[in-house]
């Protein structure tokens, strides 16, 4: 099993605990990762607040890249690079004009691209292509009794839903229950918005609606919480003392990439899945784990 | 319902807004807007704003949406997809906002309190300028510009993403940069011989 493989700037600095333990995972389950030629950002949400069309081309850039790379599916992590890329696609399929605008500028820079690139999740391949079976089969330490929060984030499924629902997403809850944990399937906050870039321009907004899905985690007593996404995954796990400083709560809720969390439950080292760099310790998580 | 605009830049953003919706995809679907509020209802961050996405639409039929573009509405959009996935009329809500915020650029229309567009401005730089988004640099920019408290409010959670090797001083490049404005430039000029 082979996949293009797509990184996003977050995995070069504060989510590269997300790409270093991707790397491990798929190593350890078999699934080879290429690593998409000269990539750029994929645009965020960023570059559709300029032009729409800047956004479109720019992320249809890699997914040119990617066609002529091979005839591989692209694989991403970060939940706002996956929608970006998939809602290029969904676009140009939708308008005529976009396709041809997109093409237009690709052309001016000597790229090519049709719009047909399949761009996955990561936990969609996962899920999907690997299998929950495949998976649990190579389970080491099984995650029994670790009361996991599946955090899936906004742009996991919305808008575009191809792999699960906008509104109640299982993939993640599935994917932990075959690694034997405890997972709290009736997490409410589970799509609930983390506010995003909003923790750098409106803090006071952003620390409230994390206040909301951390005090939801506490509530059904989580042990940690899990991201599929590196923006998520810094505001719900770095952003903690600020929170407690606006709600005078007490938060120190271990966040973890659900890549992590999988990785030490196939036996792979913790440093290999760089858990020594989350900001919250999750040495109580990683004593939990029986052996 | 052009007339009901009255001021000239009233007019003017009505103009353009209507144009760029239609062209959108979907972009006709604002016509049969019911008024149901479950854009609103579902929007994390419709309590704080001026206007909720119901009454963004509502502003628009009434030749107001220049109010729209004036108020902190836009600036508070996460872009988290919830209105639009539960729209009745699929009604690209997020979409009209970054329409919305590009009009709000476009014609430096800024509410004072409104540090998103800054930060906007300084993301895309770094792109053009590496072809990659250097977290480290963006933010550096964005506290000296900006905000000079956020270093002390972060201080905590900046040196342990510092000491833990989150946070590279040095940015990333990727061999193609040029073609990121080579892009942007292409459609520049698209857009100016349509107008």
């Amino acid at each position: 099993m082979r996949y293009l493989y797509y990184p996003g700037c977050s995995a070069e600095s504060t989510g590269m605990a997300y790409d270093i333990s991707t790397r491990a995972l798929m190593e350890k389950l078999g699934v080879e990762l290429v690593e998409l030629d000269d990539w750029n950002c994929c645009g965020a949400t960023s570059y559709f607040s300029v032009r729409e069309l800047d956004s479109f081309a720019i992320a249809a850039r890699n997914l040119a890249i990617a066609q002529q790379q091979g005839d591989e599916d692209l694989c991403v992590i970060c939940n706002a690079c996956y929608t970006t890329l998939a809602k290029t696609n969904r676009y140009m399929a939708d308008s005529p004009h976009v396709r041809e605008q997109v093409q237009g500028a690709l052309k001016a820079v000597g790229r090519r691209y049709d719009g047909t690139k399949p761009v996955r999740h990561i936990m969609d391949v996962l899920v999907n292509d690997v299998g929950l079976e495949a998976i649990s089969e190579k389970v080491a330490r099984r995650l029994t009794g670790i009361k996991v929060a599946p955090y899936y984030g906004c742009q996991y499924s919305r808008p575009i839903g191809s792999f699960d629902d906008t509104e109640d997403p299982q993939t993640m809850d599935r994917f932990f229950e075959a690694l034997g944990a405890d997972v709290l399937t009736d997490f409410p906050a589970k799509l609930k918005c983390c506010g995003g870039m909003m923790m750098l321009t409106n803090a006071t907004g952003a620390v409230r609606l994390c206040h909301e899905i951390l005090k939801s985690a506490e509530d059904l007593g989580a042990d940690v919480i899990v991201a599929a996404c590196p923006l998520c995954e810094m505001n719900l796990e770095g952003y903690q003392p600020n929170v407690n400083k606006a709600y005078g709560t007490h938060f120190h809720i271990p966040v973890m990439y659900f890549t992590q969390l999988a990785g030490l439950a196939l036996g792979i080292d913790p440093k290999q899945l760089a858990i020594d760099k989350q900001v919250v310790s999750c040495a109580p998580v990683l004593a939990a784990i029986p052996a | 319902m052009t007339e009901l605009a009255t001021t000239p830049q009233a007019k003017e953003l009505h103009r353009r807004f209507t144009e760029d919706v239609m062209s959108m995809p979907a972009g006709e679907k604002i016509k049969i807007c019911q008024q149901c509020g479950t854009c609103t209802g579902s929007c994390p961050t419709s309590s704080m704003m001026d206007y909720g996405p119901r009454e963004v639409i509502a502003a628009f039929r009434a030749g107001m949406i220049d109010k729209v573009v004036k108020s902190n509405t836009i600036w508070l959009c996460t872009s988290c997809y919830s209105c639009t996935v539960r729209c009745p009329a699929g009604i690209k809500i997020t979409d009209l906002m970054y329409e919305l915020k590009r009009l709000g650029i476009k014609y430096d229309l800024l509410p004072k309190d409104t540090r998103n567009p800054a930060m906007t401005r300084y993301f895309i730089d770094n792109v053009l300028k590496y072809g990659r988004n250097h977290e480290v640099g963006l933010m550096a920019r964005f506290m000296l510009a900006k905000d000079w408290s956020m270093p002390f409010n972060f201080a905590g959670l900046g040196i342990k993403l510092f000491t833990s090797g989150r946070l590279p001083l040095l940015p990333k490049q990727i061999r193609g940069k040029e073609e990121i404005a080579k892009m942007t430039a292409y459609l520049d000029a698209q857009e100016a011989k349509l107008q």
